[in-house]
Parts: C-alpha cells; structure tokens; sequence
C-alpha cells in the first residue's frame, strides 16, 4: 500500500509520465424536449481531468446519471469528446487517426457491465476470445488455438470444458470471465471495467473480482473501475474520484479518502452504505442524503451539489469550486471542505439546512460576507 | 431563466413538503394488533413450490419455514435462485397454476394457500400488498400518476371520485413525493427512478394493508435514494403499524433495517435469527461465505476476497443431501445427509452439521481456506 503511495507521489514530481493523462475532458448530448421531460444539452462530463498511471487502479464513484460511465467512454473515445485532452501512452486521442486510435484500443480494452449482452449469443467461447486476435491479426490459427486455451486458463475456464460452449451454457460470472479473456487477448495496458461486477451474485462477484485483481499482479494492468459500490471501489482501487452531476467532487487515495473524504458528497455517500461488520456482526444504519440530483440539463449555479449539501453557503451558489490539493495527492472541490471543523464555518442563513433559498441574481443582505478560505 | 431553474431545485420542493403530514386518513389503518397480542400475523410452515418446464421439476422451493409479529419487519436474504422471490409469490398467489404448492402459510389465522381466486384478490392489495424491484415497469406508462393510485384506492374502499383523489394526495405526500400535488398530473417518464419507487409504496399502501412485501424494492436504487426509500419503510412500517417483508441480497440492507433475517439457499431456510443474534454468531457456513465476500470499507486496497468455489446448484438437480455441500469448506461426508433446521441455540435456527465454530468439519478459524 505505502509502495503504491510512493510511487504515485513519486510520479506527482514528473518522474513518470502517466500512461493516461485526462485533461478538461467535457462532453455534452443536446436532447428534445418529449412529453414534459425538458429538452436542452445534458452536461454529462464537464471539465474533468485525471491521471492514471501504469500498474495503479483508479476508481471511479457516483450516482446514475453523475457522468461515471460517459467519462468512460470518453476515455475510449467512444464518441469523441466534445473537447479536452486525452492523452494515451503519449499518444493524443482527441487528434488521432482511425489507425492511431485502432493502435490505442488494442492497448485499453473495455469490460461492460451485461455479460450476456456483450457477448454474440451464436459464437463458441473459443471463437469469441480469438475474435480480437483475429481482428488485430494476430498470429496464425494454431498459435491462436494455444493463445485462447491459455486466455480461458487464465481466466479459470477450463478450455477442454468450455472452449465449445455458447454464452446462453453459461452463468452470469462465466460470462463475465469470458469478457475478461477479451479484453486481456492483446495484452492491453488499460482496462476499463464499467459497472463489470454489478450485475453478479454476492459468491461470484468476489470471485471475478479477485480475478481482476489476480490480473492486475501477473500483467501489471490499470484499470479504470467504475461503479456505484462506495466499498467495493475502494478494495480494488489506490485512488477513488468522486463524481457528481458530471465533475470531480473529489479524487485521492482510496485508503486517506475514506478515512477522511474531504467532500460533503463523499461523506453522504459513505453514510448511505447500509453495512454490517464481519466481524463483530454490528450493522450501520445508514443516513439518508436529502433530494435527488438535479437535472444535468440544467445544473445549480456555482457549486453543482450546493442544493442537497448541508454546509453550502451563498458562495457555493455564485461561484463554482475548483478541485485543490488540500492534502498530498488528495483534491477536493468545494469551498467549504470537511477539514474546516464546523466553528470555522460562517453562519448559516436562517432556515438553510437542508438546502439554501434560491438564490437572487444579486443577493441584497448576505447573512455574512462570503469568506476568504486560506488554504 | 430564473424558472428555468428553479424546476431543477427538488430538495427546496422536498423542503416544502417534507413537514411530518400525517394524514388524517392515517388512524384509520388497523393497530398493529389486529391478531391478538403475541400471535404471529403470518406463519410459513415448510412451504414448498415446483415447476416443472421441459420435463424437469425445477424445485424452487424446497421446506421453508418462518413467522412474522404484527408490525415487525423481517429479511429474506439469498441469492439469485434461492427462492427467496418465488416463496413470497407463492404467499400472494401470484404463481401460475402450473407451479405445484404444498406446505402451509396462515395470514392471521387464515391459510392462504386454501384461499379460491376471488378470496386470494380482496386481500392481494389489501391486507397483504407488494412492492417490486423494477418501479419503471410497475407503473403504467400511459397513465397519470395521480390516477393509478386513485384506481388502487377506488379498489380497496368506497370512496367516490373526489375522495378517491385526495386520498391519493394524502398518500403522495405520506411517501414524501416532493410536490406531491404537482406530481399527480404528471406520468410516470417525468419522475425518477427512487421518486417512482415512492409512487409504488404510495399504491401499495391504498388498500391499508397489514403486510408488505418489498422484493428488492432498493436494488435498482442508487445508494442515497435507497437510503431514503428505507428510512420511508421504516417509519410507515412503525407509524402504520405495518409489517414488512423485505427481499433482498443485501446482507447489510437486512442487518441495518429488519428485526428477523432469514437466509435461504437453493430454496431452503439455511439460517433464521433475529438480526442481532444472527449477525454476533453467524453459524452457517453460507452466511459466513456471502458476509467473506462482501466488499468492506474497512480492508484494505487490492486486498482479496475469501472465495467460495462453484456455483448454486442447478434446482432441477440438487445435490444429495445440503445443498452447499459442494462448496462448502467444512463439509464432510456427513453432509450427504441433510441436516435439519432445527432451533439450535435459543431463536438461533440453522441447518448444518459443522456450524461455524464448532470446531468440526474442515473449517479453519480465521476462514481463509480456499
């Protein structure tokens, strides 16, 4: 664990480039307005920036909608971004070509969440984990032969057992382990695994998950693991970003944010988990965070989570927080971090607890003049 | 602009309508005792459900036992396959007749599984009512809100029109809707997902039922809006003295929320306790298992998770004798006789022949045998 704190403070200092470098990634879809529903652009990812660096897991946590999965396929350029940088092995992905990027995708492959649903249902498992070699031309029919029976070994599918089988003969994590075989066949250096667990049994989901884990020792694989599971992001990952409605909130080591997350969000996130100790059997009754996410159409002003937060003042609604490092490798963007202790903190306006009044366009008696955090 | 935006602000509508509204239709649900004090309101003795598809029986549910107080809520936990949904359809008589039913469930003192088509549908929605996974396809889509829970209401009592539809609002806003009078003019597409998951349990408690059964009423949910749809069982479950079922996968969803947890595997009770009793002293190898590989806050980065080999066994073919046997760490060749649930400790049921603990069969004390 120090090792890997090391070593990604080691990388801070311009020792290593990162092998992908995300910078201001925005992408935006316009919608129609349908049936009541409002039409207008959703701001799925807006000005995101992260780095992930070869051998680390980055992992990734938000609600539906907060733009985890879009910032995936950002990434993959799958479609393109509407604008930032994507930097892949020192390769520019926003300005490469169909050859570059085929080049680049053969490098990070992508893990999704339906194992059923990513797998032709009328193709042999043999046939389904040689398809990416064959697409990249790799090797001949008899050295793709062995290649698949050691990719199902891999895996923990016995080839002789299910080299044969169709994917509706399998089992959800059979599947799954399939799709794993894929996307490790051309010995990519990223992988990104969107929600890839979720869909699977308690007993099988730590199954594929060791797998992941038993992966990224022997092939020294970064992974971009998203998912909604706060817990589990954190056993795989040595850095966790917090996303919501679209930006960071907050990104840092796994084990420090926990500890001590730094963002109101990731503090509700962390309350929300109903959990019980395996230990002592002693269960955590969660606390529930107030509201809904408002709609990435048409996000609050200045701070996008001011609305559900139980400390956002008149500033969070004027102006938006940038992500700063508060402490060494751990970013937050908020104005009024939880390391401010509460006695800190100006003031609350009358009657904003659960949320501040809306706000005028120009406030005429501010409880208190927005303060100056010294950072 | 300005309204533009106010339209995207659902905790300041939260705010306006979450004061404690107790509708004055309230009282009027039953006190909690409606069966006489101490009496369970519902007993499942050794209920049983067989399919059969293609020539198999597929043997869903096989011996499953376990009582309810009046206004208590209980878990049922187990994975895909376990029976654990199927037992409780069985209960509101919502299989197709092809499945074959055997063994006894008592709903205050009435046995449900004698109950003709015409008895089971006065009381499916009334007294006893359900609440599924999927609100998105629960609700009608081409209907108003507002109307699928004044027709849920129209059913269940004989309110005219106008009453009906404020009685709908009053249960709009006992499940918190934001805006709740706003929202009964819209559909179900305006709505989002833990929003319409509160329409549902709006519907579900038209009929004042004594008994809800919420089968994986959060699992679609997100954390947060999960946690407010919990919080909203609970407390309508105490002020409504309501008793509540609740079907999960989530060892720490039933952990932080029921009074009794039942465990099931391959359609059978393999560990039943009160909540706290269960959780101080898991016994069965099972539990044990799913507690190993839930992801936990407090492990470490990269760390692994204590592995149980294999899959359920297929429920056209269980194996002889426990059904976890094949994957269980501590089984011996007694296992191939199956072990009884049967009380061990006091309130402590379970069915194994080498409980965790005990220090027989081949379990190793800190569980990290592969």
């Amino acid at each position: 664990m120090t090792a890997v704190e090391e070593r990604t403070a080691g990388d801070r200092s311009g020792a290593r480039t990162p092998l992908l470098r995300a910078r201001n990634l925005v992408q935006e879809f316009p919608v129609q307005a349908a049936g009541g529903v409002k039409g207008g652009v959703v701001h799925a990812v807006s000005d995101v920036s992260f780095d992930i660096y070869r051998g680390e897991t980055l992992g990734v946590v938000g609600e539906t909608g907060s733009g985890k999965s879009t910032l995936a396929r950002s990434v993959i350029q799958l479609p393109r971004p509407k604008s930032g940088v994507v930097e892949f092995q020192g390769t520019d992905l926003m300005k490469a070509g169909r050859k570059e990027l085929k080049e680049s995708r053969r490098q990070m492959q992508m893990v999704y969440q339906d194992p059923f649903g990513s797998l032709n249902p009328r193709w042999r498992v043999s046939e389904l984990v040689e398809e990416p070699l064959v697409g990249h031309g790799q090797g001949n029919a008899s050295s793709r032969k062995r290649r698949v029976e050691e990719l199902l070994d891999l895996v923990g599918l016995d080839p002789s057992q299910y080299a044969k089988r169709r994917p509706f003969e399998l089992s959800g994590g059979q599947c799954q382990r399939v799709a794993i075989a894929r996307a490790v066949a051309l010995e990519p250096a990223l992988i990104v695994a969107d929600e890839a667990v979720s869909s699977l049994d308690v007993l099988i989901q730590a199954q594929v998950l060791n797998l992941f884990e038993k992966l990224r020792r022997e092939l020294n694989l970064s992974y971009l693991f998203i998912a909604h599971d706060l817990a589990m992001v954190k056993q795989v990952s040595d850095r966790v970003a917090v996303m919501y409605l679209g930006q960071l909130a907050e990104i840092g080591p796994a084990e420090g944010m926990y500890r001590q997350p730094l963002h109101p969000y990731t503090s509700a996130l962390l309350d929300s988990i109903p959990r019980v100790d395996p230990v002592t059997g002693a269960a955590h009754r969660p606390v529930a965070l107030p509201g809904e996410p408002p709609s990435p159409i048409d996000p609050p002003s200045g701070c996008r989570f001011r609305t559900r937060c139980p400390r956002a003042q008149l500033k969070c609604a004027e102006e938006a927080p940038q992500l700063v490092e508060r402490l060494p490798g751990h970013q937050v963007a908020c104005h009024f971090p939880l390391d401010v202790v509460e006695a800190d903190l100006p003031p609350k306006p009358a009657g904003a607890t659960l949320a501040p009044p809306p706000v005028p366009a120009q406030p005429t008696a501010p409880a208190q003049p927005a303060p100056q955090q010294t950072l | 602009m300005s309204s533009k935006r106010t339209a995207a602000f659902p905790a300041e509508d939260a705010t306006v309508s979450e004061g404690v509204i107790v509708p004055e239709t309230a009282g009027r649900h039953r006190p909690a005792t409606a069966a006489s004090p101490g009496e369970p309101l519902l007993v499942v003795e050794d209920l049983r459900v067989q399919f059969t598809r293609g020539g198999r029986k597929i043997n869903a549910v096989n011996g499953l036992s376990y009582e309810l107080a009046p206004g208590s809520m209980l878990a049922i936990i187990g994975e895909s396959g376990s029976g654990k949904s199927v037992s409780s359809r069985a209960l509101m008589g919502l299989l197709p007749p092809t499945a074959k039913i055997s063994g006894s469930v008592r709903f205050d003192g009435r046995d449900l599984l004698g109950l003709s088509e015409r008895e089971m549908q006065s009381l499916r929605g009334g007294d006893i009512a359900m609440v599924f996974q999927d609100p998105a396809r629960s609700l009608n889509p081409t209907m108003k809100i507002g109307a699928q829970i004044t027709e849920a209401v129209r059913l269940h009592s004989d309110l005219d029109k106008k009453g009906a539809q404020a009685r709908a609002v009053e249960l709009l806003k006992l499940v918190r809707l934001p805006a709740a009078e706003r929202r009964f003019h819209e559909y179900p597409h305006q709505l989002s997902g833990g929003m319409r998951q509160r329409v549902m349990i709006a519907i579900a408690l038209a009929g004042e039922p004594r008994l809800l059964i919420a089968d994986e009423a959060t699992t679609a949910l997100d954390v947060t809006t999960q946690a407010q749809i919990m919080e909203l069982l609970v407390e309508l479950q105490q002020r409504l003295g309501m008793a509540v079922i609740m079907i999960s996968h989530d060892l720490g969803l039933a952990a932080s929320y029921a009074q009794d947890v039942v465990v099931m595997y391959a359609g059978r009770a393999v560990e039943y306790a009160p909540t706290k009793v269960l959780f101080a002293n898991v016994r069965m190898p099972y539990t044990h298992a799913l507690l190993g590989a839930i992801p936990a806050l407090d492990r470490e980065p990269h760390s692994l998770f204590e592995v149980t080999p294999g899959q359920p066994p297929d429920l056209s073919a269980l194996p002889k004798g426990c059904p976890f046997r094949p994957r269980c760490s501590n089984a011996t060749d007694q296992c191939l006789e199956m072990p009884p649930f049967t009380e061990h400790d006091p309130e402590h049921w379970f069915a194994c022949w080498h409980p965790v603990g005990s220090g027989t069969g081949k379990h190793t004390a800190n569980g990290e045998q592969r």
